[in-house]
């Protein structure tokens, strides 16, 4: 814990616990981020990953333990949840673009309004981003006329442009069709070499071998295993994992 | 109905109550030919103009009224939502011709205002309409996709920001037709202030009625009024609706 404090963590969970209803979806999960950790959650369907990362910017509540992002706890003050989530990036499954307004319209709202820049401010880091995401030229479309690779990286870049300092990724490419997945894994590889704090959940574990610093396996809305990949994908500590891990490499 | 079919049926009924029933209809009380009939179809056509504003003012109030009761209706909070049901059950169960009356002959004496005819039209439609807006909004709101409202939360937008231009920009194309709907329904019944002296196209047409006693020239000339007024409107709201999913899907 000690030497986690030092690398000054971004995000830590304590002892977190959610129930949709009766049902347990998340049983005293602990973990913490460092500044510039690049995190890969694994686990079967059900297993509570999606409800883990949603806790971390509140999108789902937590029943006890603790959020803290930035060292700022969550959970009780509204106010502080917003200036945090401004913080903290999210790109979803479906990637959640805005269908009514046009891409660079979809980069510029969150600058403009929650991080009050000027229009001209917003307009430029918006670009700035496409670029970084390769696909510049679209800046005037809307959502539906582009693929579905392109609209995920136009949701990377939109949550980019909040300049936050830690992203979250839920599945992001599990909704692409299979020719679009690598130019999403590309911008979110780049993205890891550029620095940026990430916590993604995924399937790809050729993404994961090739970025994560930590691998955290969860399974039953418990964190079962938390190590390195090259531990994890070379020697599993419990057999859930090591079952996992065969039904996933087979392929 | 859209335009053409609209056109058409005009087309078809025109010539049809013009030569079909011979000698009952007396056409010289709106005869453009004689100045007389001039006189009658333009004050026939008078009423048009108050028609068309207290229609116009009533349903821009009863349109942000209906968001305004719509919103509370979303709300986590229990007293919130309860307060878009009262509102909602009560207004919507009072005929609107006594809601006229009681805004009219009611009101100022609760309120010791004086209210005028026009005004007091303006608020029985408005309040009256308001509560089926509120339902429209709801149901329009309720429908856009909750990933846009995480989208929106993530991005650190406060509720009226993600209100004003994420939510409502959205609901508000889907709920257009309904919208279309209510904005017809006005327009009809603004005939029923004619009841309080409004001098609107029904009252106008009721008073030559009185003059020349020829009710069924008349009120027929009254029924295409209404008629080719409302399938103005409609064509407007298609080409609004048309307008907006462009500019979505090009
Ligand atoms: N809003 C909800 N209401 C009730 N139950 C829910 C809700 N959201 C999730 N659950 C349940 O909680 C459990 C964990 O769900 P979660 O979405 O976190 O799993 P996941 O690991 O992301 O799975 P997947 O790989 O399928 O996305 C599941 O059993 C799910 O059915
Ligand atoms: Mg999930």
């Amino acid at each position: 814990m000690s030497l986690d404090t030092a690398l000054s963590p971004v995000i830590q969970l304590c002892n977190l616990t959610k129930r949709y209803g009766s049902f347990q979806a998340l049983t005293d999960v602990s973990l913490t981020v460092a500044s510039g950790e690049r995190m890969v959650i694994c686990g079967p369907s059900g297993s509570g990953k999606s409800t883990l990362i949603r806790c971390v910017n509140q999108l789902e509540k937590h029943d006890a333990g603790r959020v803290l992002v930035n060292g700022v706890e969550l959970g009780k003050n509204r106010k502080a949840l917003r200036s945090v989530r401004t913080d903290v990036g999210m790109v979803f499954q479906q990637f959640n673009l805005f269908p009514h307004l046009s891409v660079l319209d979809n980069l510029t709202l969150g600058p403009m309004r929650a991080r009050k820049l000027t229009q001209d401010q917003a307009t430029q880091l918006a670009m700035r981003y496409l670029e970084r995401v390769k696909i510049p030229e679209q800046a005037d479309k809307y959502p539906s006329q582009l693929s579905g690779g392109q609209q995920q990286r136009v949701a990377i870049a939109r949550s980019l442009c909040m300049e936050p300092k830690v992203m979250l990724f839920d599945e992001p490419t599990s909704a692409l069709d299979p020719e679009m997945i690598s130019e999403v894994l590309d911008v979110m590889v780049e993205l890891a070499e550029s620095g940026m704090t990430m916590m993604v959940v995924t399937h790809e574990m050729g993404f994961a071998r090739k970025v994560a610093d930590t691998m955290v396996f969860m399974d039953a809305g418990r964190i079962v295993e938390q190590s390195t990949p090259g531990e994890f994908f070379s020697n599993p500590q419990t057999e859930r994992g090591k079952l996992f891990l065969q039904q996933i490499l087979q392929h | 109905m859209n335009r053409r079919t609209g056109m058409l049926l005009a087309a078809l009924v025109l010539p049809l109550l013009l030569v079909g029933c011979g000698d009952k209809l007396q056409w010289y009380v709106v005869s453009p030919a004689t100045p007389a009939g001039r006189a009658n179809l333009l004050f026939m056509l008078g009423g048009l103009k108050y028609t068309i504003l207290l229609s116009m003012t009533a349903i821009l109030i009863s349109v942000t009224l209906g968001l305004l009761v719509a919103l509370p209706g979303l709300s986590t909070n229990l007293f919130a939502r309860s307060f878009n049901r009262v509102y909602v059950e009560i207004v919507r169960a009072v005929p609107l011709l006594v809601l006229i009356l009681w805004v009219y002959y009611g009101l100022p004496i609760m309120m010791g205002i004086a209210i005028n005819v026009f005004w007091a039209g303006v608020v029985a439609l408005a309040l009256s309409d308001s509560a089926f807006e509120a339902e429209i909004f709801r149901a329009g709101i309720q429908s856009v996709d909750p990933g846009q409202i995480e989208a929106s939360d993530s991005l650190g937008l406060g509720y009226l920001d993600r209100m004003r231009y994420v939510v409502l920009p959205q609901a508000i194309r889907r709920v257009l037709p309904p919208l279309g709907n209510q904005l017809v329904y006005m327009l009809k019944m603004s005939s029923l202030v004619s009841v309080i002296g409004m001098e609107e196209l029904t009252r106008r047409a009721r008073e030559l009625v009185t003059a020349e006693y020829r009710p069924l020239e008349t009120y027929t000339i009254l029924i295409l009024e209404y008629l080719v007024l409302i399938l103005i409107v409609s064509a407007g709201v298609r080409w609004l609706e048309r307008k907006l999913a462009v500019r979505e899907h090009r």
